[in-house]
C-alpha cells in the first residue's frame, strides 16, 4: 500500500548533493535578490548624481561672475567739456551726459596706450574704445555729480572692462568665437591682452555684483544683486513680520482650543489644501485682490511680502501644530494643576517649550519663500528697476526686485554673459538658503528636547 | 500722517493703558478692601487690548479701502475725450498718480527751502518744469483735466489720511477709556482678556480660509469676466492657442493641456521608479549611517528652490538633450523641449515621491514581513509580494501628490518647455503648459480687460480646479490607508 507512493517521488533529483550546493531556482532567486538590491543602490545613486550635477553645473557656470575684469585709467575731468560754464553749479554739470564723459575716457585709454607703448596693427581709437563697458561712462557722471569739486583734476579709475572682454578672461569668448562676433574682434582681444601685460587690465573679485543694480541687455558687466537682494530682505521681513504672529496664534487656536465641529474641520482641510497649491495661483490672488482690487502698487516688495506670507502660512501652521503636538500632556497638566487657566499654561508653559521647533519651521518656510519666483512674476517683480528702494517701511511700496526673479530676468536676455550672472546670482541665493536652513539646523540640534 | 507713526502712537497708547489699568484695579482695591478678582496685570492687559486692537483693525481695513474708494472718486472726474485713442482709463490714472507723488515731491522740496508754495500757486503751466525738477518727467501733453484730477487725487488722499488718523486715535482711545472706566476689583478681568485674546486666535486661523475664498472668488469673477468676453466651448474644446495683440485670438486650452500633461507624465516616468526604489532601498537594506547621509541629500532636492532646477534645465540638460540626442536622431532642433522640462521636473520631485512612500513602507507591520520570512521568501520577494501591495494604496497617494506638483510647477516649464503651444507627440519639440501661458499672459503687455489677459484666470481655475482634485483624492487615499494599520 505506502510503497506506491515510491514511484512518483519528486524529491529524488537532490539524492546524492550537497544541501549547501544551491539549486538552480535558489540561485535564481538569489540572483534576483541581488539585482533588486542593486537597482535600489543604483536609483539612489541617480538621485545624488542629479543633486551634484545640478549643483556643479550652476557653480561652473556661476563662480566666474564673483570675478570682475576692470581697466585702471588715469582720467583727466576736463573742466571745458564737464563745466562750460565754470560755476561748478550741480545744474550745468547735470547737463553734461555721458556721451560728454565717454571722449574723456576714450582720450585716457590712448594716453595710456602711448606711454605704455601699446599698439595693435589694424586698430582705431575708437575700436580701442569698446574695451571698455559703455557704463563706465555713467559711472564717471555718477562720481563727478557727486563731488563736483573733483572737475579738473586727474584721477585713477577701476573702470568696468566691456562685457566680450571679461568674458575672454573666463573662457567664455575665444578668438575663434570673436571673428563671428560683431561685438567684438581678435584685436580687441590682442589689446587686452597686451594691456593686461602693462598691468592696466586687472581681474578680481566682483563687489559691485552683491551691490550693483541691474543694468540693460546690452551691459552685462554692469548688471548687479544689489536691488534684488533689498527687495528680497524686504520681504522676507515683511513674511516673517506676519507669518510667525498669525501662524502662531492659527496654530494655537486649532491646537489647543478649537471645539470638533464643522467649522474646524473646515479650517483644517482649508489649511492642508492650501499648503499644496501651486504658488503661480497665489500670484494670480497677490495680481487680482492686492493690486487691482486694493490697489497697491506694482513690483512691490509689500505685494511680494504679503502674498508669500499667505503662500508660506500652510507650512509654518503645520510645522508649528507638530511642535505644539510634541509637548507632553503633563507639562499641561501641571500647569492646570496649581491653578493655571488654560490659556496660562499654554502661554506660559507649552509656548516656550514648542517655540524651538516653530522657529525651526519658521525658518523652512521663510527659506521656501525666498526662493519663489512665480508668484512674483505676476505681481510685477520682473520690471527692470535700476532706483534703489527707500528704506523701510517707505521702501516696501516702492518697485524693487527680487533674488529669484533676478535670476529669471537675466535667463530672458540674449547675451551669453547674463547666464553667467544668472548662475551667480543662484550662487547667492543658494549660500542664503543653507545659512537659512543651518540655522534651523543648529536650533534643532540645541534646544530640541525628546520628552 | 505716516502710517509707522499711528502704529507707534498706538502702541505707545496700548503700554500707557496697561499702567494706567493696573494702578487703578490696584487703587481701587485698596480703597475698598476688595480682594481683586484677577492678577492686577490683567486689568492693565484688558484696557491695553481694548485700547490697541479695535484701533488697529480699523486701520488696516482703512488702508485697503481708501485708495480704492479715492481711485474712484478721481477716475469719474477724467473725461473720456482725454483718454486717447486705444488706450486705457488705468493708463491715465497712473498718469494722475506719478502727478500727484510729483506734486508732494515738488512741495517737500519747496518746503525744505524754505519758500512755502500755496499749492494754489501750481497751476498748469508752472508745473511742468517744477515736476520735472523732482524726476517727474511727463508724457507728450498732458491735458489739465489730468492735472486737476491729479490734484483732486492728491486732496481726496490727504483728506482720506487725516481722516483716518483721527478716526483711528479716537477708536483707540474711546475703547480705552471704556476699558478704564469699567475696571472694579469684582471685575473678572483675567476672563475677558483671555476671551478677547483667543478670539484673536480665532481670526488668525480664520486667514486660511480668507485666502482660499479670495483665491476662488478672484479666479472666479475674472473667469466669468473673461467667458462673457470669449465664448466657453471655444476655450474649452478648442485646438488652438493664438493670442492676438489686436484681438480675433484663438484661446483654446487643448493644446495647454496637452503640454501639461506630457510634461508631468514623462516627470513622472522618470521619478515614480527612482523614488519607488530609494524608498524601498532606504526603508528595507540601508543601514542607519547610508540612510543618514542619504535620505537628507534626497530631500535637499526639494529644498532647492525651482528656478534653479530652471536655469539648469535651459543651460545645461536642453542644449544636452539637442546636441547629443535630437539632432542625431534627426528629431528636433530646439534646446527647450517637453523632454528637457520633463527630466529636470522629474528629478525635482524625486523626493516627493520617495519620503512619503518611504514613511508609509516603514508602516506596514512588520508582522506582515516576518510572516513572509517565516514562508522562505527572500527580502525582495518579501518587498515585492507582500510589502509593496500592502502599502500599494499609500503610494498612489505620493505620486497623486507628486503629479499634482508637477502640474502645478512653474518655473521649470517656464525656462525648460519652450512658449509653442502645440498638439505633438515628438518629446524634443518645445510646448507649452498652463503655467507658462498664465505667464505670459499676465506679464504681457496687453490691457487687463482684454481677453488675453483675462483668459490667464480662467486657465488659473483650470489649473487650480485639477490640483485641487488630485491632492483631495490623494489625501482621502493616504488617509484611508493610515486607518487600515492603526
Amino acid at each position: 500500500m505506502t510503497d506506491v507512493t515510491v514511484f512518483g517521488n519528486p524529491a529524488v533529483p537532490t539524492k546524492g548533493k550537497s544541501l549547501l550546493a544551491l539549486d538552480e531556482r535558489t540561485r535564481r532567486r538569489n540572483n534576483a535578490e541581488a539585482r533588486f538590491r542593486l537597482m535600489g543602490k543604483i536609483a539612489v545613486a541617480i538621485g545624488i548624481v542629479a543633486l551634484i550635477g545640478l549643483l556643479l553645473s550652476i557653480l561652473s557656470n556661476g563662480l566666474s561672475s564673483f570675478q570682475q575684469t576692470y581697466i585702471t585709467l588715469n582720467v583727466n575731468l576736463d573742466a571745458a567739456v564737464l563745466d562750460k560754464a565754470g560755476d561748478r553749479k550741480p545744474e550745468n554739470i547735470a547737463k553734461v551726459s555721458t556721451f560728454g564723459y565717454a571722449p574723456l575716457i576714450e582720450k585716457a585709454l590712448r594716453d595710456a596706450m602711448a606711454q605704455k607703448g601699446i599698439a595693435v596693427d589694424g586698430m582705431n581709437a575708437k575700436a580701442a574704445a569698446e574695451l571698455i563697458s559703455k557704463e563706465a561712462p555713467a559711472d564717471l557722471r555718477r562720481f563727478v555729480l557727486a563731488d563736483p569739486s573733483v572737475i579738473g583734476q586727474t584721477h585713477s579709475f577701476d573702470l568696468l572692462a566691456a562685457g566680450r572682454i571679461d568674458g575672454y578672461y573666463k573662457g567664455r569668448v575665444t578668438m575663434e568665437s570673436a571673428k563671428l562676433d560683431r561685438n567684438t574682434s581678435p584685436e580687441q582681444l590682442m589689446l587686452a591682452d597686451k594691456l593686461k601685460e602693462a598691468g592696466i587690465l586687472t581681474t578680481r573679485f566682483n563687489w559691485s555684483f552683491f551691490t550693483a543694480p541691474d543694468a540693460s541687455d546690452t551691459r552685462p558687466e554692469a548688471a548687479g544683486l544689489g536691488i534684488a537682494v533689498i527687495g528680497s530682505a524686504y520681504m522676507m521681513l515683511i513674511v516673517f513680520v506676519l507669518s510667525l504672529p498669525i501662524g502662531v496664534a492659527a496654530s494655537i487656536y486649532l491646537e489647543e482650543f478649537a471645539p470638533q465641529n464643522r467649522f474646524t474641520d473646515l479650517i483644517e482641510v482649508n489649511i492642508s489644501n492650501l499648503a499644496a497649491v501651486p504658488s503661480i495661483v497665489f500670484g494670480i490672488l497677490g495680481l487680482a485682490v492686492l493690486i487691482n482690487f486694493f490697489g497697491l502698487p506694482q513690483s512691490a516688495p509689500v505685494v511680494g511680502g504679503l502674498v508669500l506670507t499667505l503662500m508660506t502660512l500652510p507650512t509654518i501652521i503645520i510645522a508649528t501644530r507638530a511642535a505644539l503636538k510634541a509637548v507632553p500632556p503633563s507639562i499641561r497638566d501641571a500647569a492646570l494643576g496649581v491653578g493655571a487657566s488654560k490659556m496660562q499654561s499654554i502661554f506660559h508653559h507649552v509656548l516656550p517649550l514648542a517655540m524651538p521647533g516653530i522657529l525651526t519651521g519658521t525658518i523652512i518656510g521663510l527659506a521656501r519663500a525666498l526662493g519663489e519666483t512665480a508668484p512674483l512674476l505676476l505681481i510685477g517683480m520682473v520690471a527692470f528697476v535700476r532706483e534703489y528702494p527707500a528704506g523701510p517701511p517707505d521702501g516696501f511700496f516702492d518697485p524693487a526686485s527680487a533674488l529669484p526673479v533676478q535670476v529669471y530676468n537675466w535667463t530672458q536676455r540674449g547675451d551669453p554673459a547674463f547666464v553667467e550672472r544668472a548662475s551667480g546670482a543662484i550662487i547667492v541665493l543658494l549660500v542664503f538658503l543653507i545659512l537659512m536652513n543651518l540655522v534651523a539646523i543648529i536650533l534643532r540640534r540645541r534646544f530640541e528636547r525628546r520628552w | 500722517m505716516d502710517v509707522g507713526f499711528i502704529i507707534l502712537i498706538l502702541a505707545v497708547l496700548a503700554a500707557l493703558g496697561h499702567v494706567v489699568g493696573r494702578r487703578r484695579a490696584l487703587a481701587l482695591a485698596a480703597k475698598s478692601g476688595v480682594k481683586l478678582h484677577s492678577l492686577p496685570g490683567y486689568y492693565g492687559q484688558t484696557v491695553a487690548l481694548f485700547t490697541a486692537v479695535p484701533a488697529f483693525v480699523v486701520l488696516v481695513a482703512w488702508l485697503f479701502v481708501q485708495p480704492g474708494i479715492v481711485e474712484s472718486r478721481v477716475s469719474g472726474m477724467i473725461p473720456d475725450s482725454v483718454i486717447p485713442e486705444g488706450g486705457a482709463r488705468s493708463l491715465v490714472m497712473s498718469d494722475v498718480r506719478r502727478i500727484a507723488g510729483g506734486l508732494d515731491a515738488v512741495l517737500a522740496r519747496d518746503g525744505q527751502r524754505g519758500a512755502d508754495v500755496p499749492i494754489e500757486a501750481l497751476d498748469f503751466n508752472n508745473i511742468r518744469g517744477r515736476l520735472a525738477e523732482v524726476g517727474v518727467a511727463l508724457g507728450g501733453d498732458v491735458p489739465s483735466e489730468v492735472f486737476e484730477a491729479a490734484k483732486a487725487f492728491r486732496e481726496n488722499s490727504r483728506t482720506g489720511n487725516l481722516m483716518m488718523t483721527v478716526v483711528v486715535l479716537a477708536v483707540a482711545v474711546v475703547l480705552g477709556m471704556l476699558a478704564y472706566r469699567r475696571i472694579e476689583p469684582e471685575l473678572r478681568a483675567r476672563n475677558i482678556s483671555e476671551s478677547f485674546v483667543k478670539s484673536l486666535l480665532l481670526g488668525a486661523s480664520l486667514v486660511a480660509i480668507l485666502t482660499t475664498i479670495g483665491i476662488v472668488g478672484s479666479l472666479i469673477v475674472e473667469t466669468f469676466e473673461f467667458f462673457q468676453r470669449y465664448p466657453a466651448q471655444d476655450f474649452f474644446f478648442s485646438t488652438v492657442w493664438n493670442p492676438q495683440f489686436r484681438g480675433g485670438s484663438d484661446l483654446g486650452i487643448l493644446p495647454l493641456l496637452w503640454g501639461t500633461f506630457y510634461v508631468s507624465i514623462i516627470s513622472l516616468i522618470v521619478a515614480v521608479p527612482l523614488g519607488l526604489l530609494i524608498a524601498v532601498y532606504l526603508s528595507e537594506y540601508a543601514g542607519p549611517a547610508t540612510r543618514g547621509i542619504v535620505k537628507p541629500a534626497i530631500e535637499v532636492l526639494a529644498g532647492i528652490p525651482t528656478i534653479v532646477y530652471g536655469l539648469f534645465a535651459l543651460v545645461t540638460v536642453g542644449p544636452f538633450l539637442r546636441d547629443w540626442l535630437a539632432q542625431p536622431l534627426g528629431l528636433g532642433t530646439s534646446s527647450s523641449s517637453v523632454l528637457t522640462a520633463g527630466l529636470v521636473m522629474g528629478i525635482m520631485i524625486i523626493p516627493f515621491v520617495s519620503s512619503l512612500s518611504d514613511d508609509i513602507i516603514n508602516a506596514v507591520p512588520q508582522a506582515l514581513r516576518d510572516g513572509s520570512y517565516g514562508l522562505g521568501a527572500t527580502q525582495s520577494e518579501t518587498i515585492r509580494q507582500v510589502v509593496l501591495p500592502a502599502a500599494l494604496p499609500g503610494i498612489v497617494g505620493a505620486i497623486l501628490l507628486a503629479a499634482s506638483r508637477a502640474i502645478g510647477e512653474t518655473m521649470i516649464v517656464v525656462l525648460g518647455a519652450g512658449a509653442a503651444a502645440k498638439l505633438d507627440l515628438n518629446p524634443f519639440e518645445a510646448m507649452t503648459t498652463v503655467t507658462v501661458k498664465i505667464v505670459s499672459q499676465l506679464t504681457g503687455d496687453t490691457e487687463f480687460g482684454s481677453p488675453e489677459t483675462l483668459v490667464a484666470f480662467a486657465l488659473g481655475l483650470t489649473l487650480f480646479v485639477i490640483t485641487l482634485g488630485l491632492n483631495v483624492l490623494a489625501l482621502y487615499i493616504v488617509r484611508k490607508y493610515r486607518e487600515q494599520y492603526e
